[in-house]
C-alpha cells in the first residue's frame, strides 16, 4: 500500500517533465523509460541466479550418480537422476534418527519459548509489579554480551546437574530469551488497556484474561516468535556440538558436520544430507514468511 | 486500582515473569558472571575432575594469551573478517535493498523471498555445499571464473584466499537479513524530501547522496552494530570448511575458544578468550556509536 502511494506521488512530480519530452520525441522517451527498467530487472535476475546457484547445485548434485559431482567440466544437472543417495542416507547412516532428534528438539524449544517469553513479555508490557523497569533495563544488558562468555560455565553447570548429552541440555539456550521477551512486550504495548480492563470488570482473573483475551489478540507475534525459535533451534550448531557427545543424540547439523569427516569424498551423499537439513528450514520459512519478516522489522525499528 | 487489586496483579505478574526471569538468571547471567571469574583461574582438565584443583591466577591468563602467537593470529583473522567482511556484507544488503525498492520492480515479493532464502538455511549444510563449490578442480566457482579467463584459485587451500572465501560465503548467507531492514528504512524516508530535492533540480545521484543516505543513517547504525557483533562470533564456517587452516589463516577467536575449552579442556584460557571477544565487541560497538552518531542526528 505504502509503496504504491509513494510511487504515485513521485510520478506526479515527474509528470510535466515527462509530458514535455513525450510531446517532442515520443519514441526515444519510451526508450529512456524502458532502458532503466531492463537494466534494473537484469540486475535483479542476475542477483537471483547468484543467490540460488549454490542451493540449486546442492539439489542437483544430490540426484547425480556417484562421482558425477566431481567431474570436469562441472555438471549443473544430473545425467541420470537417481535417488540412491537418499536411500543411502536412511540405510547407511543414522541421519533419519538425527532428523527426528532435530525435529523433536526444535518443536519443544518452540513451545517452551513461546510459553515462557509470551507470558513474561505480556507482564512486562501490561502488568504492574515492583522493580519492573529496573529488571527490564538489566535485561537489555544481555543483548551486547556474546553468548560464548557464559557458554563454558553453563556447560560445567549442566555437567554438575547431569544434563550433558541430554535433550534438556540442548534445549537450555532456547527456553527463555531476552530478545523473545522484547519482541512480545513491544507488540503487547500496542494492545489497548480498555480491552483488558473490560475483561477485568467482567470478573476475569489474570490468567483467564491472558488465555482468553490476550493470547488471541497477540497471536501474530506469538507465531513470529515461534518461527524464529524453530529456525534458530533447527540451525544451531555450536551449542549442540558442545553439549552432545553421543551420535544417537546428535541434531542434524552436528551429525552432518560429523559425516563430512567420514564421507568427504562422497559428494553426492553429502549433498543429499544437506538437502535433508536445509529443506525443512526453507519450508518453515516459506510457510511463515510474513510472520518471520515481521519479527525482523520489529527488531530493527526499535533502535 | 484498589490496593487489593494492585497486590493481586503484582502477584500474578510475578507468576508470569518468574519462570522466564529465573531461566535467564540461571542460564545466562549467572554463567556470564562465572565466565568472567573463570577467566581469572587456571581451570583445566584436572579441575573438571575436582573443582578444588582450580586456582585463582589473577590476570595471568591474559598475559599468557597476549604472548601466544595462535591467539594473535586468531585475533587478527577475526578482525580481518569483521572489518572487511562486515562492511562488504552491509553494502551488498544496501545494494539489494535499493534494487528491490526501485519504483518499477515487477515480482518484488518473489525477488525478496529468493534473496532472503540463504538466511534461513542451515549454516553447517551450506558451508559443506560451498566447500565443494570452492573445489580447485571440480568446483563451480573456478569453472565459471574460467569463462572470463581467471585462472583457477585454490580457495580453501591457500592461506591468502581462505578468509576471502569464507567472507564470500558469509555475504551470500547473510545479506538478505540486512536487506529487509534497509528496505524498511528506505520506505520510512519521507517522499516530501525527494519531491523537494527534485524541485531543486537534484538528479538521481544527488538525491541518493543528500536524501537517501542521510535518511538511512539510523538504519546504518543499527545494521552495522548488529552485523559486527554477529561477525565477531565466526565459528561454523572455518570449523566445517578449513578447520582453521591453512596455516591457521582462518582460525578465529571462537574457534580457538572451542578448541581450548572443549578439545583440551583448558577452561580458564578458553574463558579468557571469551572475555577478549566480549571486550572486542564492546569496543567495536562504542566506536561505531561514536563514529556514526554524529551522522545519525
Amino acid at each position: 500500500m505504502k509503496s504504491t502511494d509513494a510511487s504515485n506521488r513521485t510520478d506526479r512530480v515527474n509528470a510535466p517533465d515527462a509530458a514535455k519530452r513525450s510531446a517532442t520525441m515520443k519514441g526515444s522517451a519510451r526508450m529512456k523509460r524502458a532502458l532503466p527498467s531492463v537494466l534494473l530487472h537484469a540486475a535483479l535476475i542476475l542477483g537471483a541466479v547468484l543467490t540460488l546457484t549454490p542451493l540449486g547445485w546442492m539439489v542437483a548434485a544430490s540426484f547425480m550418480p556417484t562421482g558425477e559431482a566431481n567431474s570436469f567440466p562441472p555438471r549443473f544437472l544430473p545425467s541420470q537422476p537417481t535417488l540412491t543417495h537418499y536411500v543411502d542416507l536412511f540405510t547407511r547412516t543414522h541421519l533419519a534418527r538425527n532428523f527426528l532428534n532435530s525435529a523433536f528438539v526444535s518443536i519443544l524449544a518452540t513451545l517452551l519459548s513461546v510459553t515462557f517469553n509470551g507470558m513474561a513479555g505480556y507482564a512486562f508490557a501490561k502488568l504492574r509489579f515492583g522493580g519492573r523497569d529496573k529488571i527490564f533495563r538489566l535485561l537489555t544488558l544481555a543483548l551486547v554480551v556474546p553468548g560464548q562468555v557464559g557458554m563454558l560455565p553453563l556447560f560445567l553447570l549442566l555437567r554438575q546437574m547431569g544434563f550433558v548429552n541430554t535433550y534438556v541440555g540442548v534445549l537450555v539456550p532456547f527456553l527463555a530469551s531476552v530478545l523473545g521477551i522484547f519482541l512480545i512486550r513491544q507488540y503487547v504495548l500496542g494492545v489497548p488497556d480498555e480491552l483488558l480492563d473490560a475483561a477485568r470488570v467482567d470478573g476475569a482473573g489474570e490468567f483467564q484474561l491472558f488465555l482468553r483475551v490476550v493470547v488471541p489478540v497477540i497471536k501474530p507475534i506469538l507465531v513470529t516468535l515461534a518461527a524464529f525459535t524453530f529456525l534458530s533451534a533447527w540451525n544451531d550448531f555450536l551449542w549442540p556440538l558442545i553439549i552432545l557427545s553421543d551420535g544417537g543424540k546428535y541434531t542434524l547439523p552436528v551429525a552432518l558436520a560429523n559425516l563430512t569427516g567420514e564421507h568427504v569424498q562422497d559428494t553426492e551423499l553429502m549433498m543429499a544430507g544437506s538437502v535433508l537439513t536445509v529443506l525443512p528450514a526453507l519450508l518453515v520459512f516459506l510457510m511463515f514468511q510474513r510472520a518471520y519478516v515481521r519479527g525482523i522489522m520489529a527488531g530493527s525499528v526499535k533502535q | 486500582m484498589t490496593p487489593a487489586a494492585s497486590r493481586q496483579q503484582s502477584r500474578a505478574a510475578w507468576v508470569f515473569v518468574g519462570p522466564a526471569l529465573a531461566l535467564i538468571a540461571i542460564l545466562f547471567f549467572l554463567p556470564v558472571l562465572a565466565g568472567l571469574l573463570l577467566a581469572l583461574t587456571d581451570f583445566d582438565i584436572y579441575a573438571i575432575g575436582s573443582t578444588s584443583n582450580a586456582r585463582f591466577v589473577g590476570l595471568r591468563n591474559f598475559q599468557q594469551v597476549l604472548h601466544d602467537p595462535d591467539f594473535l593470529t586468531a585475533l587478527r583473522n577475526t578482525l580481518y573478517y569483521v572489518i572487511v567482511g562486515g562492511p562488504l556484507s552491509v553494502l551488498t544488503s544496501l545494494g539489494a535493498a535499493l534494487l528491490l525498492n526501485a519504483r518499477m520492480v515487477r515480482l518484488r515479493g518473489l525477488f525478496r523471498t529468493i534473496y532472503f532464502a540463504p538466511v534461513v538455511t542451515t549454516l553447517v549444510a551450506v558451508a559443506i555445499v560451498w566447500r565443494y563449490l570452492y573445489h580447485p578442480k571440480y568446483g563451480l566457482l573456478n569453472y565459471v571464473m574460467g569463462w572470463i579467463g581467471i585462472a583457477p584459485i585454490d580457495w580453501l587451500g591457500n592461506p591468502h584466499w581462505a578468509m576471502p572465501a569464507i567472507i564470500l560465503l558469509s555475504i551470500w548467507k547473510n545479506f538478505g537479513y540486512n536487506m529487509l531492514i534497509f528496505v524498511a528504512g528506505l520506505q520510512a524516508i519521507s517522499q516530501d524530501l525527494y519531491e523537494a530535492a527534485g524541485i531543486d533540480g537534484a538528479g538521481a545521484w544527488k538525491r541518493f547522496v543528500h536524501v537517501t543516505l542521510p535518511g538511512l543513517a539510523p538504519t546504518f547504525l543499527f545494521v552495522s552494530v548488529t552485523t559486527m557483533i554477529g561477525f565477531f562470533q565466526l565459528f561454523a564456517e572455518p570449523y566445517i570448511m578449513t578447520q582453521g587452516g591453512p596455516l591457521k589463516s582462518t582460525t578465529t577467536l571462537v574457534l580457538l575458544m572451542y578448541q581450548e575449552g572443549f578439545r583440551w579442556w583448558r577452561m580458564g584460557i578458553a574463558s579468557t578468550l571469551a572475555v577478549v571477544l566480549l571486550l572486542a565487541t564492546l569496543v567495536g560497538t562504542l566506536l561505531q556509536l561514536r563514529l556514526q552518531r554524529g551522522r545519525a542526528q
